[in-house]
């Protein structure tokens, strides 16, 4: 592709940390179906990076590319200083991935899963059975080593999966959806595994669709909507983009809440439920003034909730506005 | 590592996996046997007599010497089927993509399943093999260098229908796909010269029966075991597995190596 199309990415290096993934104009298509629809990436080397999005946002064929398993339609990527398009062997060298769905040979054993990873990276036979047996232990599947993966539970098959991945020892991990379907235990222990990945210097690459996880794990998050990144940046700086905080005074009096909100302004009433949102950061200040108000009107709410902005406010606020005319079409259709 | 040195080792890594999905499962390469067995006996102990005259024989022995070579061929047909299946079960699991996201020799995977599946094809040679000569197969008149030839013949044609099915696995979605696709593979023989000659066959029907590339295999087998014609047999032979081996190959790549969904 010509390279004067190109924004003018820093191909690592500069002042930054260097940069382990770096990405721009990503595209995709599949038919008349766009999938990603120019996507810029720059991950630094040894950071979290979460890409979060709803289903079919495109999350999975963004993981694709960079993991070399499919070429983009148009765009230019570096991965571990690797240039995509023309040196894949190097940058599949570089990286390791566990995809969604499981990527391990269900007809043999765990060990013999792990064996294989250390043949394919051309471990010698000695080296190879001790990172196997290293790496089963780590991830708690020594007991299971000896049987069919087949026959293992969703958490165990992923463990597998990222246990093999480590073999090769790669810098930078792709992991797509690593906790969908997964139990809340088998979801908390993939986060401390994840974690350490990190604590070793690993970049990672992250995928998922719940925002905690993006929360918990990410240094930066980028929520992916219909193929486009709506938003990039920290946790707190996404939340910092959407006024979402407010606090909620709900009644079971009719009378009390009528007086509430004449008496307050810039209330949002929702009059079925008897509740009324006041905007608010939150801060003791704020609250105590309220209740003061409250109390020298005499007023009595029955429950009263404080809302700080989270994820959930940012993510639905960047995806609905998008949503609402793909809906409306498929209602006239 | 250089590269070639790298493609053996992981070709190796490859096969070695493969063999041991064959032997864990060996149930898929039975009941693959089964065809060709059931065929010989069959032909032999229920319609024995009457193909035996058909033939122009006279007696039962006669007609073991003339299937014992269209069952070896119908064995190598019927076990690729073998390859097409487990090739496209293979190539839906996510183990697969891991290898593609992997710095490996890029053929490798097909490499292993070609080899894997060649293997499985001889051992299932000698085994029917030797049930023909259970039931009285002889090669009496053949010097070393035709059994040489005899054995090269059969390798080189398992090698031609190996690389086919491998291809017919990458182009099914699914086994079910596969074990359709793959059908020729085990009609073909059945309208071939294994059971009786092409020549009585109704005129019309001959040159397809003649040039389709199980009959010449069959009678070029015949000829080296049996002392029987030739012919332009031979090379038709060699024609054949040549370009059936070319086509895999190269139709196995090119599925290989476009974008998995």
């Amino acid at each position: 592709m010509p390279s004067s199309v190109m924004p003018t990415p820093e191909w690592g290096g500069g002042s930054q940390s260097p940069a382990a993934i770096i990405a721009a104009g990503l595209r995709k298509s599949y038919g008349d179906k766009t999938v990603l629809d120019g996507i810029d990436l720059r991950i630094p080397a040894g950071s979290v990076f979460a890409l979060l999005g709803p289903n079919g946002a495109g999350k999975t064929t963004a993981v694709k590319i960079l993991s070399t398993l499919i070429t983009a339609d148009a765009g230019e990527a570096k991965v571990a200083g690797h240039d995509l398009a023309t040196d894949p062997q190097a940058v599949r060298a570089a990286i390791g991935v566990t995809g969604q769905f499981s990527a391990v040979d269900g007809l043999i054993t765990g060990e013999e899963n792990m064996l294989l990873m250390a043949d394919l990276h051309h471990l010698s036979r000695r080296e190879g059975r001790r990172t196997a047996a290293e790496l089963l232990e780590r991830f708690d599947l020594t007991d299971a080593a000896k049987k069919p993966a087949a026959t293992y539970s969703g958490g165990m098959k992923r463990r597998l999966d990222l246990a093999m991945t480590l073999v090769g020892n790669p810098r930078i991990i792709f992991l797509d959806e690593p906790t969908t379907g997964l139990d809340p235990r088998s979801r908390h222990n993939m986060w401390q595994i994840i974690r350490e990945l990190v604590s070793d210097g690993v970049t990672v690459f992250l995928t998922t669709q719940y925002l905690e996880e993006a929360d918990q794990l990410a240094d930066r998050i980028a929520v992916l909507n219909d193929g486009k990144i709506a938003a990039e940046g920290t946790a707190d700086e996404l939340k910092r983009l959407i006024p979402g905080g407010h606090i909620r005074l709900r009644f079971t009096d009719p009378a009390a809440y009528q007086a509430a909100r004449h008496a307050l302004d810039e209330v949002t009433p929702d009059d079925e439920a008897l509740s009324l949102q006041i905007p608010s950061d939150g801060s003791q200040r704020e609250l105590r003034s309220l209740l003061d108000w409250l109390d020298a009107a005499d007023i009595e709410a029955d429950e009263l909730t404080v809302h700080t902005p989270d994820l959930d406010d940012v993510f639905f606020a960047l995806t609905s506005n998008t949503n609402i005319p793909t809906q409306s079409k498929e209602n006239a259709r | 590592m250089s590269s070639l040195s790298l493609a053996v080792r992981d070709s190796n890594t490859m096969l070695r996996r493969n063999l041991l999905h064959a032997r864990r499962y060996p149930s898929m390469t039975l009941n693959l046997l089964l065809t060709p067995i059931m065929m010989l006996l069959l032909f032999v102990y229920i319609f024995g007599d009457v193909m035996s005259t058909g033939i122009g024989g006279s007696d039962r022995s006669d007609y073991i010497a003339y299937i014992v070579p269209g069952i070896l061929l119908m064995t190598i047909g019927s076990t690729v089927i073998g390859a097409a299946v487990s090739v496209s079960t293979d190539m839906s699991e996510g183990i697969i993509a891991r290898f593609r996201t992997m710095a490996i020799h890029r053929d490798s995977v097909i490499l292993g399943y070609v080899v894997g599946s060649l293997l499985q094809v001889l051992a299932s040679l000698v085994f029917v093999g030797a049930v023909g000569v259970a039931i009285g197969f002889r090669s009496t008149n053949a010097t070393a260098l035709e059994w040489l030839a005899a054995l090269g013949l059969l390798a080189l044609f398992a090698l031609a229908l190996t690389w086919i099915a491998v291809g017919m696995g990458m182009a099914s979605p699914n086994a079910e796909a596969a074990s359709n696709m793959a059908m020729p593979l085990i009609l073909l023989p059945l309208i071939s010269s294994a059971f009786i000659p092409a020549d009585t066959m109704p005129g019309w029907f001959q040159p397809i029966a003649e040039y389709q590339p199980f009959t010449p295999a069959i009678e070029t087998l015949r000829g080296l075991l049996l002392g029987t014609e030739i012919g332009h047999n031979g090379w038709l032979t060699v024609v054949w597995s040549l370009a059936l081996a070319a086509l895999g190959y190269f139709w196995s790549r090119a599925l290989f190596n476009r974008d998995p969904k």
